[in-house]
């Protein structure tokens, strides 16, 4: 088998595995839209505030969820033993990883994406505005998954892992969070916002190419004190 | 022998436990001194010599305390990133306890620079919190201190909760300036007036010589306390060896 068979080889087994378990896949996506409604009834159900707040929202919410799906992202194959059988495969551990993250982004990121538009309607957002705020999704949810599967490689040989993870993962996602919702800001008020969709490329960029390597080292670590 | 060869016998020297051991002993008290002489001259110099700030008046004396704690803050966090990858790569147990003994200290920096940030901003800004985009970063410096020192604390084996928060450290280190511009650049987005009053690049000579010495101080005693620290470390670490047995017998 060579490089690229491998990589497709775990992707599709790792898609398959995810679409055999199709209640834990909307979980994310419910998670998501309930948070985002909950603001309106805590707030003020005002065209005008929600037309502000709105980006904010959306984001720390897809930021939350994000999370919310990693936390079992190498679980079961920890535990049975399936990630020791991945490190020691002659292919590299990295670019297992990778199909590993972007099976997992396919079935919890994509839907969260999808979803999106629906909810700045709710938000009251124009039009325009849903449009930067899906690309800036687009851009961000990887980075998302990429940078807190790092955390989780690292906590997953902990029992009690869920808000330790959330104290390592979530101050490292403070510039998507800035540059993601602020674009989206910068649209509504007629502003340019191709910088931030720029940085938003810029991270993403950085974390597919060194991310994997990390997981995959962190994943070692993990593997030597069950 | 050449210099190069001997740089390389130098640091593993450094690296042996025993001689980092009695190394560090030596210097301890000669630093302690140096840290004490210099945080009388910065703190006399700084709250009596120095003159009041014509805009500021007395208040302003809270940077002796507060700029080096912030310089700090950084510098631990990159000692403590450098001393991982030492570790990750080479394997050398002496920077993973320098990295361990950084952390809790550097965590304290960056609260006492929250702190005393907050206290000035009470009488400057007339609120004790502003979204300014240097305490914002150092808030996110101190939640990454926090869950490096969190991982640390959750794996029992020490060796391999090293490596971990290696890998952790490593990671945030990477990400430090890209948070600290991204901070930088939604601050100026949102509030452009609020600017420092401390950027104004000329500083009176009776004022700075006081902040250097103050930094100077910090610096010395952040020393001062990893060294104690790693000495103690070592001690529990390397309890079943031949140095440790002779060193407690002898005395």
């Amino acid at each position: 088998m060579n490089y690229r068979n491998a990589f497709m080889a775990m992707l599709i087994r790792d898609l398959r595995i995810a679409f055999r378990q199709r209640a834990e896949i909307m979980l994310p996506v419910i998670f998501f839209v309930v948070v985002v409604s909950l603001f309106p009834l805590a707030i003020s159900p005002d065209p005008a505030v929600l037309k502000t707040i709105g980006p904010g929202v959306i984001w720390v919410a897809a930021l939350l969820s994000v999370l919310m799906s990693l936390q079992n992202l190498f679980r079961s194959d920890f535990d049975d033993g399936a990630i020791e059988q991945i490190l020691l495969s002659p292919y590299p551990g990295a670019l297992l990883v990778l199909a590993r993250v972007l099976a997992q982004w396919c079935v919890t990121g994509l839907p969260l994406i999808l979803i999106s538009p629906l909810l700045g309607l709710l938000l009251h957002l124009d039009f325009h505005i849903i449009k930067v705020l899906f690309v800036s999704l687009l851009l961000g949810v990887p980075y998302l998954s990429m940078v807190g599967a790092i955390g989780v490689a690292l906590t997953v040989g902990l029992r009690q892992a869920g808000a330790l993870l959330s104290l390592l993962v979530l101050p490292l996602y403070v510039p998507v969070l800035i540059f993601g919702s602020n674009a989206v800001v910068s649209a509504a008020k007629d502003m340019s916002y191709n910088g931030q969709l720029l940085w938003l490329s810029a991270l993403l960029v950085i974390a597919t190419t060194l991310g994997p390597f990390v997981i995959s080292s962190a994943l070692k670590v993990s593997c030597s004190y069950r | 022998m050449s210099k190069v060869d001997k740089l390389w016998l130098w640091f593993h020297r450094m690296a042996s436990p025993a001689y980092f051991y009695n190394i560090a002993g030596r210097l301890l008290p000669w630093i302690a001194v140096a840290t004490i002489i210099l945080m009388l001259v910065g703190s006399v110099g700084g709250l009596v010599y120095a003159p009041a700030d014509y805009q500021q008046g007395d208040g302003f004396r809270i940077i002796y305390v507060h700029v080096p704690s912030a310089w700090m803050s950084m510098f631990v966090y990159m000692v403590m990133a450098v001393n991982s990858a030492i570790f990750l790569i080479w394997h050398i147990k002496l920077s993973d306890i320098v990295a361990r003994s950084s952390a809790v200290i550097g965590a304290s920096f960056t609260f006492l620079a929250l702190v005393t940030g907050s206290i000035w901003g009470k009488p400057m800004w007339g609120t004790w919190w502003i979204w300014d985009a240097r305490l914002t970063s150092e808030l996110i410096l101190l939640f990454l201190y926090l869950g490096y020192i969190g991982l640390r604390s959750a794996i029992d084996d020490r060796r391999v909760a090293g490596r971990a928060a290696g890998i952790l450290a490593l990671v945030g280190a990477i990400n430090i300036p890209i948070i600290h511009y991204s901070v930088v650049w939604w601050n100026t987005l949102h509030q452009p007036a609020s600017v420092s009053k401390l950027d104004n690049p000329s500083i009176e000579l009776s004022m700075l010589i006081p902040l250097l010495s103050m930094a100077l101080a910090f610096k010395l005693f952040y020393l001062f306390i990893v060294l104690v620290n790693s000495r103690s470390e070592l001690l529990e670490q390397e309890k079943r060896s031949q140095w440790v047995k002779e060193l407690v017998t002898s005395q």
